[in-house]
């Protein structure tokens, strides 16, 4: 937190009231329980976000969904040959402004990998997202900084923190029976118009807090030399049959990482209408890279972890700026069924090609 | 190779940045050829005049073909710029969305984005030698640049295309080989795999068939595309004829969805087949991961 931003106070009983007319406004995701799972999702009227709670998965969706429809197209008469029907394109309607309150500082962190590949601007010239930038430019995030560490955590590894306001419109931070917010975006000013200023106590009360949860983390790994060394290791097939040993290929990994951004595009169709579709894709299927032919590229899951490693470790940095494509969050290792774990893979390449 | 010709001058000009890159422009079918059992040539020309009339593209460029409701997949432009009136896309039958393309016939929609990709560096092949070595459905990439090359024919020093297929029924713009078998302007040498009844040209594999023709490889460049297994004993022997890895230059194809460098399958390492290329040199290739 810095000091020359505005600060803000809001109090945990008047935060659903809050949220409600924010919600005036467009659609507000937050925290909530689903089960055994913490999900954001469209806050109701009068709910309060699960802020305690760490959620199961990012909130990647809310600019990026599962599934959205690209376009549909139905066969319309021809004006000239009216017994010839052709297909007319209808782009989807523009989204509305939408708010992601309580976002872990991780999962914002993960839009900032999407941006330079889904603003055209990474690889000289390529074509802008329409679809990514028309969410993106209207969605609001609001960070609660964490107030604890899970041992599955690396976000400062990666350039972030627990209370990082990297990609933030304004950082929140739990202080006093309430939340101080620091405003770091015009638009963040405008959501939090409203509020009172928080008090000298109540900023200090939340520098306190971001102090201590920072001093809590374990020191981070260097992975300066990750990069070179995963390029090193490319043709090393035994070292990635071991490290993927374990790996099902369930993709897992990939639907919770808040950096993953691949995607597949297919038609819906019933008879001459239908819907084309961008939906999130799955880089460990064999399906993913499978050519009509029945070539396959990365036709092994040693294949392709080494590409989804490669990829956010050293593909992606060698072309934005140092960067890694993974934010730390510790989803991929939490929720992997066969314990497969991303660190200790970089880990693991960095030692390797040192002993080279 | 010039870093600027193959990666920057044939960015995607067709308006990129202001529409929406996923909305295919309708084009109607005008002709289709049947080539082969397997390939089709479709002839389309865009709905919209206008954005006919402005549609520009480089040599090696390629276009998505959509047939709304079953896919898109990625074709080369195998006409050549220079020739406007039509854009030609030849597809062989592998998949669902390409036995749905060998359905159109002449009147019929499609979609179409493109032009996407990079091209052959044409500008740095001035003054050289040409050898085109096509393999079956390989051809087709070639021939945009080998008629991009005759209609600039003073650009450029001798050509000479060496064509093979597996047998005759499998050559594909076989009306176009007459023309190209007698222009004095052009060395066509033509071969099939095994004997077949009156065929009058070479038989033999591509690699053997280009060793006999000995291509020098001074101030020459080599341009190459097949399948597979074609294309790794054909740079074997433009090794064996001394050919640089620098000299030489091929067009990959991958499975592809969103083709502007975003959905992230056609990768090899950090280098995306359809915004780095499709065209590589060897010499690129090299430097790269061996994933192909």
């Amino acid at each position: 937190m810095s000091a020359e931003t505005v600060k803000k106070f809001i109090s945990f009983d008047a935060l659903p009231g809050f949220l409600a007319r924010a919600a005036e406004h467009g659609t507000v995701y937050a925290p909530r329980r689903e089960g055994s799972a913490v999900v954001y999702r469209p806050l109701k009227p009068g709910d309060a976000p699960e802020l305690g709670a760490r959620p199961t998965e990012s909130c990647k969706h809310v600019v990026f969904p599962r599934s959205e429809t690209l376009f549909s197209f139905a066969g319309k008469a021809d004006a000239a040959q009216p017994a010839v029907r052709r297909p007319v394109l209808t782009e989807s309607p523009e989204p509305g402004p939408a708010v992601v309150f309580g976002a872990l500082s991780c999962d914002a962190r993960g839009f900032l990998a999407f941006d330079p590949v889904y603003k055209g601007s990474g690889t000289g010239g390529a074509a802008a997202d329409t679809y990514y930038l028309r969410r993106r430019s209207r969605t609001l995030l609001v960070v609660k900084a964490c107030k604890s560490a899970l041992n599955t955590c690396f976000c400062n590894w990666v350039g972030g923190g627990p209370a990082s306001a990297q990609g933030a419109d304004v950082l929140a931070v739990e202080a006093e029976q309430g939340l101080v917010l620091d405003i770091l975006s015009e638009q963040g000013a405008i959501f939090a118009e409203t509020l009172p200023a928080a008090s000298e106590g109540q900023v200090g009360a939340a520098l306190a807090a971001v102090k201590a949860v920072e001093d809590s983390l374990p020191k981070a790994a260097e992975l300066s030399a990750a990069p070179a060394a995963l390029a090193s290791l490319f043709s090393s097939a035994e070292f990635w049959k071991n490290e993927s040993a374990h790996c099902l290929y369930c993709g897992a990994c990939t639907y919770l990482c808040p950096t993953c951004y691949c995607f597949n595009i297919t038609d819906e169709s019933d008879g001459l209408s239908g819907v084309r579709l961008r939906s999130w894709d799955n880089c460990m299927s064999p399906l993913f890279t499978l050519e009509a032919s029945g070539h396959n590229p990365r036709p092994n899951k040693a294949d392709r972890l080494k590409n989804r490693v490669g990829h956010k470790f050293s593909y992606y940095p060698s072309l934005h700026a140092g960067r890694f494509s993974c934010c730390g969050c510790g989803r991929c290792i939490k929720s992997c069924p066969s314990s497969v774990d991303i660190r200790k893979i970089v880990l693991d390449a960095v030692k390797e090609a040192a002993n080279v | 190779m010039s870093e600027q010709t193959g990666a920057t001058a044939a960015r995607p000009t067709n308006g990129a940045g202001t529409r929406n890159p996923y909305l295919p422009m309708p084009a109607r079918v005008i002709e289709v050829i049947t080539e082969t059992p397997t390939i089709k040539t479709f002839r389309v020309v865009l709905e919209d005049e206008q954005l006919m009339r402005d549609f520009t593209f480089q040599p090696g460029q390629v276009g998505q073909l959509s047939m709304f409701g079953v896919g898109e997949s990625t074709f080369v432009i195998n006409s050549p710029p220079t020739r406007k009136e039509y854009l030609q896309f030849s597809v062989m039958r592998a998949g669902e969305n390409t036995t749905a393309l060998h359905s159109l016939s002449a009147g019929d929609t499609v979609g179409v984005r493109a032009p996407l990709g990079n091209c052959f560096p044409y500008d740095d092949m001035k003054g050289k030698d040409i050898v085109f070595i096509g393999g079956g459905i390989g051809m087709a990439p070639l021939r945009t640049l080998l008629l991009f090359m005759l209609d600039n024919r003073k650009d450029y020093g001798k050509i000479r295309l060496l064509y093979g297929a597996r047998s005759p029924q499998d050559m594909a713009f076989s009306a176009e080989l007459p023309d190209w078998l007698g222009r004095a302007d052009l060395e066509c040498t033509l071969t099939i795999d095994r004997e077949a009844e009156g065929w009058q040209h070479k038989v033999g594999l591509i690699p053997n068939v280009l060793l006999e023709m000995h291509p020098d490889p001074k101030n020459c460049v080599a341009i190459t595309c097949g399948p597979p297994i074609m294309i790794k004993f054909t740079l074997q022997a433009l090794e064996k004829l001394n050919f640089a890895p620098e000299q030489i230059y091929t067009t990959l194809e991958k499975r592809m969805k969103c083709g502007i460098g975003i959905c992230g399958r056609c990768n090899i390492g950090n280098k995306y087949v359809c915004i780095d290329g499709p065209v590589f040199s060897m010499a690129e290739l090299n430097a790269m991961p061996n994933e192909l």
